[in-house]
């Protein structure tokens, strides 16, 4: 009954998190806790470091080597930073979709069936193929590919290439996904596609979202963090946020005043 | 007078030409008409183009011209109407004559030749003078001409403008017409070659062993199979083993691993290798890589081990192109977008995995084309298997043996002084040309591949 939303246990949570490029400073003591049940969006104006906060929590921006991030951020309670952590492993279990659909020039198959093999998590050619035939459908795009998963995924339409992206995220069975704009480069049509995929894999997956598009967020988050000038001014249940919002900056940005 | 002293008369013609136009243009200035279409400077050079160009043309068709006007006059002489029928003893005695004139005191070989001597002093100075004064005469008219037209409206700017077009259109087609020279005279003397030797036995036959002779032999000893397949061993196989592995090695440790400071230092220097010259090459590949090997195949039992054997010239030839691979694999991986790198260490894969799974796969047609390159350029390199591959036409696969390849073969065929006309000179050109049309080929299929694959990810 009511209990459930007692229960709720966080999936991720961050405390402090400063995030500097060189000298300067992009993400100032951001503290959020992402759980299983709700989709997060992050939403702020342009340049304000969702992308950056994003990046932290499965360490994508090891990649950028001037990058440095102070802070705790811990998955199921285990700080990612810890020495002790496999960026690797991490990765595995907090999956990534980005702003560009950014399929591998494979075919269909391979690109979802990378990640199982990377990890070794299929036993045979036949667990394999339930795995792709799994993440494709539960990406919504099996009935579209079935009869053509030997062509190469670079050949699909943007909307099904980013459908594609998000069955490989999920092929390697994640426990949190996250989104950088995962609509930006698609039509309304596929954008709508993907907006009822993350309904679907709401539950399964943590989901986090970075979105411009305010409806998008209303549409497809629960919870709702706002991005200002690399500091969070407010999070919390995204209904109440969008009809009252607590601070000035947010109401501002809502209502179209900036950004 | 001689060409220089005329060149020099010329350049002198041309600055006075240029300093006057350019004064008559500056007087419509000082007599105030403001609408002046161009800088005086461009009406001085408009002036002295017209002074030099005209007569710079009749200089280089005239040089070609009057020698056969001086002997066609000679010829025109009474002294030399008793001259041999014999057309080519007689090209020998006018040539003679010829230099007598230009070096009198000079002993002659034909006592004809001396009597001629005089009659083509006397013809060439005729023509001489006749020549500079035309010239004189161009160079005054056109600059006249060009001085007449000076006036405030008149468009020296663009007319220069246009000359100088012309002169950079000229620059930019002699390296082709040069190329198309080379490639008509390659046609021309094997279509020789070919004349003389069937084409079947060329391309087919598996016994090369030209002798020097001018006499057509029966064929069989033109078979260049052991040179193709020479040359293949050597620089397709050999030594594209050592230099795809490492070159791509290399070039995924510096697009990769490399801090960038390390990558800034390292690619120049991977450059500069490339542009060592290749017969310092050939020289580390003959006198230390050769001998080394020699001893080890006697080390390890190998009996016919030779001092000049494919694999000496293949390895060292292999890294030779090692920076020139490096650099195209180089190009090719970084052109893959950031984005795949990213979509595939998201997924959690290392970064060797994703180097091997996602990178190279996706750089693999830029990397094909890069080594298409390479092989185009082994297989046309010539100092290293001069040096190092010996000269035995040796149909094997025993990389200790000696073999030969075409390039050595074209550099053995034209040294030493032979007939021009014998098939073993013109066998060169075969050869030459069978190596332009494959090294083409290569090239072309190998650019159209790098440029489909930069297409991909624009
Ligand atoms: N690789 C980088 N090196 C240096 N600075 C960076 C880098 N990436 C981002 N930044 C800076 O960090 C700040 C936050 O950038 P970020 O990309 O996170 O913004 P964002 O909120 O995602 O913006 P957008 O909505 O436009 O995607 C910006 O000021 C940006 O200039
Ligand atoms: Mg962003």
């Amino acid at each position: 009954m009511t209990t459930e939303t007692t229960t709720i246990t966080n999936k991720m949570t961050t405390r402090n998190v400063d995030v500097f490029y060189g000298e300067k400073q992009a993400i100032n003591g951001v503290s959020i806790d992402i759980d299983m049940e709700n989709v997060t969006a992050f939403i702020g104006p342009s340049g304000c470091g969702k992308s950056t906060f994003l990046r932290t929590m499965n360490r994508m921006n090891d990649t950028i080597p001037s990058c440095r991030v102070t802070g705790e951020i811990t998955l199921d309670g285990e700080d990612i930073y810890a020495p002790s952590m496999d960026v690797v492993q991490l990765r595995a279990r907090v999956g990534m979709v980005f702003q560009k659909p950014n399929p591998f020039p494979k075919s269909i198959y391979d690109n979802i069936a990378y990640g199982p093999r990377i990890h070794g998590l299929a036993s045979g050619k036949e667990e394999l193929d339930r795995i792709v035939e799994k993440s494709l459908q539960r990406a919504g795009l099996w009935a579209e590919v079935k009869d053509r998963l030997n062509e190469s995924g670079t050949a699909l339409s943007g909307g099904q290439q980013q459908r594609l992206c998000i069955a490989r995220a999920i092929a390697v069975d994640p426990e949190v996904i996250l989104m950088d704009e995962p609509c930006s480069a698609l039509d309304p049509i596929a954008t709508a596609k993907i907006e009822e995929l993350i309904h679907e894999l709401r539950g399964k997956y943590a989901i986090v979202i970075v979105t411009h598009n305010m409806q998008q967020a209303a549409r497809v988050s629960q919870r709702t963090a706002f991005f200002h000038l690399g500091t969070m001014v407010e999070y919390g249940d995204t209904s109440e946020m969008f009809t009252n919002p607590q601070e000035e900056r947010t109401r501002d940005y809502i209502t179209g005043r900036y950004g | 007078m001689t060409g220089p002293a005329i060149l020099l008369l010329l350049l002198g013609l041309g600055l006075i030409s240029w300093i006057f136009g350019r004064a008559k243009a500056n007087r419509f200035i000082t007599a105030g008409s403001k609408n002046l279409n161009s800088l005086p400077n461009y009406h001085g050079w408009y002036t002295a183009l017209w002074a030099i160009v005209p007569a710079l043309i009749f200089i280089t068709i005239w040089s070609s011209v009057s020698p056969a006007l001086v002997t066609d006059s000679v010829l025109a002489n009474p002294a030399a109407a008793e001259l041999t029928d014999n057309g080519f003893k007689r090209g020998a005695i006018l040539s003679e004559a010829r230099s007598i004139a230009n070096n009198p005191g000079q002993k002659a070989f034909n006592p004809e030749a001396e009597q001629l001597a005089p009659l083509y002093a006397k013809a060439q100075s005729y023509y001489d003078i006749v020549g500079t004064l035309a010239v004189i005469l161009l160079c005054f008219a056109g600059a006249a001409y060009a001085f007449i037209r000076i006036r405030p409206d008149f468009r020296a700017r663009k007319r220069v403008e246009q000359v100088v077009m012309i002169v950079l259109l000229v620059a930019s087609l002699i390296a082709i017409v040069a190329t198309i020279g080379i490639v008509a005279s390659l046609i021309f003397e094997s279509a020789r070659f070919f004349g003389m030797i069937s084409p079947i036995d060329f391309f087919f036959g598996t016994e090369w062993n030209p002798k020097n002779t001018s006499v057509a032999g029966d064929g069989e000893d033109f078979g260049a199979i052991p040179l193709f397949w020479g040359t293949i061993f050597i620089g397709a196989i050999i030594a594209m083993v050592i230099a795809i592995p490492f070159g791509l090695m290399s070039a995924v440790y510096l697009t990769q691993y490399a801090r960038p400071s390390f990558r800034k230092w390292m690619k120049p220097i991977l450059e500069v290798l490339a542009g060592v010259p290749t017969v310092v090459y050939g020289y580390f590949a003959a006198l230390t890589v050769a001998p080394a090997l020699r001893d080890f195949a006697a080390a390890i039992g190998i009996s016919n081990a030779t001092s000049e054997s494919a694999l000496a010239a293949g390895l060292v030839m292999g890294v030779m192109i090692i920076p020139f691979v490096s650099s195209m694999a180089d190009d090719s991986i970084a052109a893959v977008p950031s984005s795949m790198r990213d979509g595939s260490l998201a997924m959690g894969a290392t970064k060797s995995e994703t180097i091997k799974k996602v990178l190279i796969p996706a750089a693999l047609p830029g990397v094909v084309g890069g080594v298409l390159l390479a092989v185009s350029r082994a297989i046309g390199e010539t100092m290293i298997v001069v040096m190092a591959a010996g000269l035995a036409a040796n149909l094997t696969a025993n990389p200790f043996a000696s073999v030969t390849t075409v390039t050595t073969q074209i550099v053995q065929l034209l040294t030493g002084d032979s007939d021009f006309n014998s098939p073993k000179v013109l066998a060169a050109f075969a050869l030459g040309l069978t190596l332009f049309i494959v090294t083409l080929l290569l090239n072309l299929v190998a650019l159209h591949i790098v440029k489909r694959y930069r297409e991909a990810y624009e």
